[in-house]
């Protein structure tokens, strides 16, 4: 069973807001109930562009309904332009969190919204925009992408919880990767900036001593910065390091590794007799 | 709040007689039956008492009964074992409506470069036995089918199935973890030859299970380690468990007409009074060839989920196939094998009752449920109450 929150359990047992507003005039219907939720959500919007009326009908779980009716009440009230800035982690968070597996039904609500304001200002209802990913549940590579930027999804299993994409015969899942290595790619610079010599090594220095010189005193080993020429690191062994035959892997596997991740990417560690 | 019980094929109640006769193997006799002294032989005697109480319920000699821990295990094991004895066949015959026991081990063994053959089932969950034959084939290492749908209830023709294996020569195992104890079975009247059965599932407690091997069937043990089980599956017995199902499967034997004359009619009234108080309302399954106390029902303009939460606040416990309670985004494999429409498959609930339920209880879930279907249905926008009509069949 999911671990809901009382304020979701409490939304589900008494929705607010359910049925038609009946002069509305920003309407949207999303979803389907084949892909197992639907949400239509009508609104009433005054001459000042202020929510005045607010109804949803879900087809739906026990989140897909709370979300909703948490979405009526969140919308009475504001004007358009506050509305527009609603997202679905608003919605969520209005709930006191969802399940990370029901993120999906906060996405609903927020894509009904979307739609209903560009109801309400006369544009035509969006053709679908984008090339499908997911035949499975129709999902377009925009839509994963947005879902990716807005909530810093890292797996296609987060991207799944949150737009459904992925959920059925799977195939899709080396093309989502690709869109969230594409977009978690998006602005970070291709090489970090340079350091100065001096900043190296102190960079060095602390790495050995914070992250990796108490991993080797435990095993009664040691090492010893002698110099940093470029990118290249002396190092001398010291105490059991110095008498073991893995010290060259030691050395390679972890030392590297660890000054590479940490330090400097292109750094290579090399062992000096001293 | 009082809980009604009606999820009796995802697990049992422990009878009060099986908790009775088990309760001494914890604190008193917690010996060893492995151990050369008296006190873990008695422990042994006593586990050969409960190896004779489920042959006895299974028709079979006790020699052919496996202690394993689950019914997992066993499923696991029989296929396993098959790939090890058949020398190097590598076809397996299943069904698109299996537990994930059986399912998810086929598909981790097709991504190993075995070849599997899941039968189709049609629209109530029959076995397609055409396809069943033609998918025999002199490469076939094991055919395993369960005995009972866990979801819909629907029976396999198991020993048709099983003859039509012997024929050609080809192993034979059935999970009927939901059958043992609902349905009699007997072994010396059928020809298969491994059979999984799950203790908690016939009012044993958990963590306990049985492989059934017929008397001269080549095996291999999936558990190496010890000489326990005549070296059929080591590790130390789950003595208290193995004791307590014992007594659950003396218990069932009992309880077999119960379970097929009292159960059955409580299961047939909760499913027709649903029906003809809930319109858009159809049982899943084949309604005549099913175990006596499982109903699958869908509720069309509704979402599962959201109907086992309402039920919830009543104290009544059931089951969806819907996507929302399977872990998944899509609905139950089983409904969606038998070409249940999404939108039908998204509002199915399955009731399963034991002989502990009372009529009582079946009319309180009677006389909630109608409001609940209700109230959901009014917030869904595709509901159109004017267009009313039962599709029960």
């Amino acid at each position: 069973m999911w671990e809901y929150t009382d304020k979701v359990k409490e939304h589900f047992l008494n929705p607010r807001n359910v049925g038609e507003v009946e002069d509305a005039n920003a309407i949207a219907e999303v979803g389907s109930m084949a892909c197992g939720d639907a949400l239509k959500l009508t609104l009433k919007v005054d001459e000042n562009g202020k929510i005045t009326d607010a109804k949803f009908q879900t087809f739906g779980c026990a989140s897909a309904i709370a979300s909703a009716s948490a979405l009526t009440e969140m919308l009475k009230g504001k004007t358009m332009d506050e509305a527009e800035k609603i997202t679905n982690q608003d919605i969520a968070d209005y709930l006191g969190g969802l399940p990370k597996e029901k993120m999906h039904c906060s996405v609903l609500g927020r894509q009904a919204l979307e739609e209903a304001i560009a109801n309400y200002k006369g544009e035509p209802k969006k053709e679908q925009e984008g090339n499908i990913i997911c035949e499975c549940f129709g999902v377009t590579d925009l839509e994963i992408e947005r879902a990716v930027r807005e909530n810093s999804l890292a797996t296609v299993e987060d991207v799944t919880n949150y737009t459904k994409a992925g959920g059925g015969c799977e195939s899709c899942h080396q093309t989502i990767q690709e869109i969230i290595n594409r977009v978690r790619a998006e602005g970070k610079p291709v090489t970090p900036p340079p350091l100065s010599n001096i900043q190296k090594i102190k960079m060095i220095e602390e790495t050995i001593e914070r992250e990796i010189r108490p991993s080797l005193r435990h095993d009664g080993g040691d090492i010893e910065l002698i110099d940093v020429i470029g990118n290249r690191v002396l190092l001398a062994t010291r105490g059991s390091c110095a008498i073991c035959k893995a010290s060259q892997q030691t050395l390679k596997n972890f030392v590297e590794t660890k000054l590479r991740e940490l330090v400097w990417p292109e750094l290579v560690v090399e062992e000096v007799v001293q | 709040m009082k809980t009604i019980y009606l999820d009796n094929n995802a697990t049992t109640r422990v009878a009060p007689e099986v908790i009775e006769a088990s309760l001494p193997y914890f604190h008193d006799l917690y010996g060893n039956p492995s151990s050369a002294h008296f006190f873990g032989g008695q422990v042994s005697r006593k586990m050969k008492v409960a190896r004779e109480q489920i042959a006895a319920l299974l028709g079979a000699t006790p020699e052919e009964i496996i202690f394993t821990s689950c019914g997992t295990e066993s499923d696991n094991t029989a296929i396993m074992s098959a790939l090890v004895t058949e020398g190097g066949k590598r076809h397996i015959v299943t069904s698109r409506v299996e537990h994930p026991a059986i399912k998810s081990l086929c598909e981790h063994l097709s991504n190993q470069g075995y070849f599997v053959t899941e039968i189709p089932v049609d629209g109530e969950g029959n076995l397609d036995m055409e396809r069943y034959e033609q998918s025999l084939a002199p490469d076939t290492a094991i055919v395993s089918l369960m005995w009972a749908n866990n979801e819909t209830g629907v029976l396999f023709p198991l020993e048709k199935a099983a003859e039509m294996a012997k024929e050609r020569g080809i192993l034979f195992h059935t999970d009927a973890v939901q059958a043992v104890g609902k349905i009699p079975i007997d072994m010396k009247k059928n020809t298969v030859d491994m059979l999984s059965l799950s203790g908690h599932k016939l009012h044993a407690p958990k963590g306990v299970g049985v492989l059934y091997v017929r008397k001269g069937t080549k095996f291999s043990p999936f558990l190496i380690g010890g000489h326990q089980e005549k070296g059929r599956r080591g590790g130390t017995e789950n003595t208290a468990g193995i004791i307590a199902l014992g007594k659950a499967s003396e218990l069932a034997l009992l309880n077999m007409e119960l379970e097929n004359t009292r159960v059955k009619q409580l299961r047939d009234k909760l499913e027709n009074e649903i029906c003809s108080r809930i319109p858009k309302s159809r049982i899943n399954g084949n309604r005549l060839n099913r175990l006596p106390n499982t109903t699958n029902i869908s509720f069309e303009f509704v979402e599962g989920e959201a109907i086992l939460l309402m039920m919830d606040e009543f104290g009544i416990c059931a089951s969806s196939g819907s996507a929302c309670t399977s872990g998944s985004l899509q609905p139950s494999h089983v409904l969606r094998a038998m070409g249940v429409p999404f939108t039908m498959a998204h509002g199915s609930i399955r009731f399963s009752l034991s002989i502990y339920n009372t009529e009582k209880e079946i009319d309180f879930v009677i006389e909630k449920l109608p409001s609940i279907i209700e109230k959901l249905r009014n917030m869904c926008p595709y509901w159109k109450p004017e267009e009313q009509v039962c599709v029960g069949h």
